[in-house]
């Protein structure tokens, strides 16, 4: 046991050991909370678009408890034989609380385990493969979408750095000091994915679908990356650990009340960055692909755009890969404009001097708050407002977008200068 | 001889002289073509089975990048020969039929067919009958409409306008329920009246259901007309002038968005219709907006027509009076052999029908329905004909669509708030 220990302690003591080792840890953390993520959102979506449009949404879906019959049961009382299997009187607290709770037939889960079915369904679905498509494209494609927002995702920090005796982890897979331009970088590959589903299927929607995706894409991108430089200049730095460290010390970029934030210059500051939050979100909302800009799969012209012959799990890493998308892409805008993971008001300093663990915890969770929140907004304006025509969208990025983010940065430069 | 007789009927030859396609030359022409500048067109097929069509539409388009060329649109997959089929069968049993012409406002096609049927036996409704099938044609009306902007709000991508349409349109089928019997397919005319009559406290609900139609059209509005991404999409798309709509014969909805005041409720009233009081909404612009707008002001008439009619609803028979031709009351006929023979008569011949022929239009949600008869006596037509407002809308559809983008398509055909029942009958 004790040669354990000591080489357990040998093996973290060496840097490069302990470097790998939380790195991976912090990877399949981060893989699992995404992919999470990609389902929930989808089971969100439902619950909200139900919510908005006067139905339930997904709530039939529940673990039905009458499996237990095939289990040796055979009476019509699952709770009963359940309880009696484990031995507990039915006037226990117990069974009057699952009583209660209407569990005589089955778990109720709120359709939370749609999703879960509905992945299961698209495993088990027949793989349609057209004798007409290009098969290696056609097959690489879908892996293309899903990959990047998933690699992406690495540079978002969801916590702070925790210090422990073998050293300082800091809550991100890779603290790179490039940290936006490296997602803005590898979630731009993902539009190969999508031209590529376009050509390579061979077939004319998928073609309009897969032109309007690339065009799409790359016109947002140049957007999207002008309209962070203000927020980057107020900053000074790249790296968004630390970046959200300066926002939990000086107060949320759109939110600036507490630490240092109310100075003039920060006031001042405060259209601009108003002016790159709207270009911002208006350009994730392009780049997920989501209404009111899904040109790519517009379904009432395109049927389904780049996807229409996809088929079983392709289709369905398309689908996760633009779920993915929207969850980086929300991660993103936390981050830079909402405090990514600081919990506000200085009681991320005031928690991590009482204990880093629970500090993290925290910042973890209020991490996840504001994630969902923000997907909430993202289902929010989907179900609410309609589509816009292809060439309106193309004008938009590069007539309007474009424009007023150039003008965005000098504004912000001149404020920087004259007021101190 | 011979050739003479050749040269006489030249014209009615209909041999064609196949020619050999030269490929060399077609790929030399290929490489000179340069009045194409932009590339190859695209011929893409929309339809039969798309989300944009409604039904079984088909479109050819050819297409320049995003740009449409040429449009050819391609009807007849919902041909189910109603026009034979109403030579084949008595007036009474083709009211089921027309159910399914319009399907989305089936009763206003029993109730138009009804009254063209009535027009060649002579024959005017009592006045609770009139007051009845006006109420169900408004409420038709309103269902049509509202499912019509909530169409077309899904097809801008507006998805939730369409559910907040779609739940006014169920509660009139949970008016139609209890009307008529049945939520979707009435069949609630007969010839010279209804089937029965309105049952007891509906008036009530009618009027509740005015309240919340009201309430939603104003959602709607506020939702979509003022919304800065739907006008972008909508204005000046699909602008059909007024000479346009004229030539190809639109009628309804879509001719008073083109600026013509055309409204055979006001032009020449029929059940009545000159009793009540209310406006006909016409727009000058003629694009989808206007066609949009004009639709959402019907539902606001409908519903003051509604609520004129319940206020005015007279009592007294639903029937025409007659000896021969309606069906007697149930009791007596099991009491009577003169009502019994009746019956039977009724059930088995209909009614004795004069010879002539009539033409009755009739104001419908999608445009002027009109029914041609040709009787030579007996239960039977001879030859009817329709006029569908459908057909003559999509009509337009390879003047209009050149010009326009892949994804106006959606826009103007869910304009035109046509059925492909309709059409092709």
């Amino acid at each position: 046991m004790n040669t354990i220990i000591q080489w357990c302690d040998s093996v973290l003591s060496n840097e490069i050991w302990f470097y790998l080792l939380t790195t991976v840890i912090k990877l399949v953390l981060i893989f699992a909370v995404i992919l999470a993520f990609v389902v929930l959102s989808v089971w969100i979506e439902r619950r909200v678009a139900g919510w908005i449009q006067d139905r339930p949404g997904p709530n039939r879906a529940g673990i039905p408890l009458f499996l237990l019959k095939r289990f040796g049961s055979k009476e019509k009382q699952p709770l009963k034989n359940v309880l009696h299997f484990f031995g507990i009187p039915e006037n226990s607290w117990i069974a009057n609380l699952c009583k209660w709770l209407r569990l005589e037939g089955e778990i109720p889960t709120f359709g939370l385990m749609q999703p879960c079915l509905d992945g299961g369904k698209l495993f088990l679905k027949q793989e349609l493969t057209p004798s007409y498509v290009r098969k290696v494209y056609f097959t690489i494609a879908p892996m293309l979408v899903l990959g990047p927002p998933m690699v992406a995702a690495a540079v978002i920090p969801f916590a702070s750095t925790v210090s422990t005796c073998y050293g300082e982890i800091s809550m991100c897979v890779a603290n790179l000091g490039i940290g936006p331009l490296w997602i803005f970088a590898i979630s731009g590959l993902s539009v190969y994915g999508l031209s590529l589903a376009g050509w390579s299927s061979n077939s004319k929607y998928p073609f309009l679908g897969g032109l309007r995706a690339s065009a799409q894409l790359i016109s947002y991108e140049v957007a999207m990356g002008l309209s962070v430089i203000p927020l980057l200049m107020m900053f000074g730095t790249l790296n968004l650990q630390d970046i959200v460290q300066y926002q939990a010390d000086n107060g949320w970029t759109l939110l600036p009340f507490w630490g240092e934030g109310l100075t003039l210059q920060r006031w001042a500051l405060y259209a601009p960055i108003a002016i790159s939050f709207i270009i911002f979100v208006t350009c994730v909302f392009a780049e997920a692909n989501r209404t009111p800009f899904d040109m790519a799969e517009c379904e009432t012209d395109l049927v389904g755009g780049y996807h229409t012959e996809y088929s079983s799990m392709k289709f369905a890493s398309f689908f996760m890969g633009e779920y993915a998308a929207m969850v980086v892409g929300s991660a993103l805008v936390v981050t830079l404009f909402f405090g990514g993971w600081s919990i506000g008001f200085g009681a991320d300093a005031a928690l991590a001097a009482w204990c880093d663990w629970v500090a993290v915890l925290c910042q973890f969770l209020m991490f996840l708050i504001k994630l969902v929140a923000f997907i909430f907004f993202f289902v929010w304006v989907r179900w609410t407002l309609p589509r816009f025509r292809w060439d309106q969208v193309m004008k938009l990025g590069w007539l309007v977008f474009l424009e007023v983010a150039i003008a965005n940065i000098f504004l912000a430069a001149a404020i920087m200068y004259f007021i101190k | 001889m011979w050739p003479d007789v050749a040269h006489k009927y030249e014209h009615m030859n209909t041999t064609k002289i196949l020619q050999v396609p030269d490929a060399a030359s077609a790929a030399m022409d290929y490489l000179k073509n340069d009045a194409d500048d932009h590339g190859e067109l695209v011929t893409v097929n929309m339809g039969p089975s798309h989300p944009a069509t409604h039904g079984v539409l088909r479109l050819k388009l050819v297409i320049d990048g995003e740009t449409i060329v040429s449009c050819d649109p391609v009807i007849g997959y919902l041909h189910r020969g109603m026009e034979k089929i109403a030579e084949n069968c008595h007036y009474n049993q083709y009211v089921a039929y027309t159910d399914r012409f319009d399907y989305l406002a089936p009763m206003s096609n029993n109730i138009a067919y009804a009254c063209a049927v009535e027009k060649l036996m002579g024959w005017e409704l009592p006045e609770r009958g009139q007051a009845i099938r006006v109420l169900c044609c408004e409420l038709s009306r309103i269902s049509s409409c509202f499912l019509g902007t909530g169409v077309y709000a899904m097809d801008t991508g507006a998805m939730t306008a369409f559910l907040y349409a779609f739940e006014e349109k169920e509660r009139v089928h949970n008016l139609y329920e209890q009307i008529c019997g049945a939520r979707f397919t009435s069949s609630y005319t007969r010839i010279g009246g209804m089937t029965r009559d309105l049952p007891k406290g509906i008036e009530k609900q009618i009027l509740d259901f005015c309240d919340s139609a009201m309430r939603t059209v104003d959602e709607m509005e506020k939702l979509l007309l003022h919304n800065k991404i739907f006008i972008d999409r909508l204005v000046g798309v699909g602008v059909i002038t007024r000479e346009m709509a004229l030539q190809c014969g639109m009628t309804g909805n879509n001719l008073r968005a083109s600026g013509v005041c055309r409204d055979l409720r006001k032009t020449n009233p029929y059940l009545g219709y000159d009793k009540y009081e209310f406006d006909v909404p016409v727009a000058q612009e003629g694009d989808c907006y206007a066609r949009f707008q004009v639709r959402m002001e019907e539902i606001r008439q409908s519903v003051r027509i509604i609520r004129q009619v319940v206020a005015t609803m007279p009592k007294g028979p639903i029937c025409v009076q007659v000896d021969k031709g309606i069906l007697p009351n149930k009791k007596d006929a099991m009491m009577g052999i003169e009502e019994l023979i009746r019956q039977f008569m009724v059930s088995t011949q209909c009614v004795n029908a004069p010879v002539g022929q009539v033409f009755f239009a009739a104001e419908n949600p999608k445009g002027e329905l009109g029914f041609f008869l040709d009787s030579k006596g007996g239960g039977i037509a001879n030859r009817l004909k329709m006029r569908s407002p459908s057909f003559c809308s999509l009509s337009i559809l390879p003047e209009l669509l050149p010009g326009h983008l892949v994804s106006d398509v959606p826009a103007i055909l869910g304009s035109f708030d046509f059925v492909q029942g309709e059409c092709d009958r």
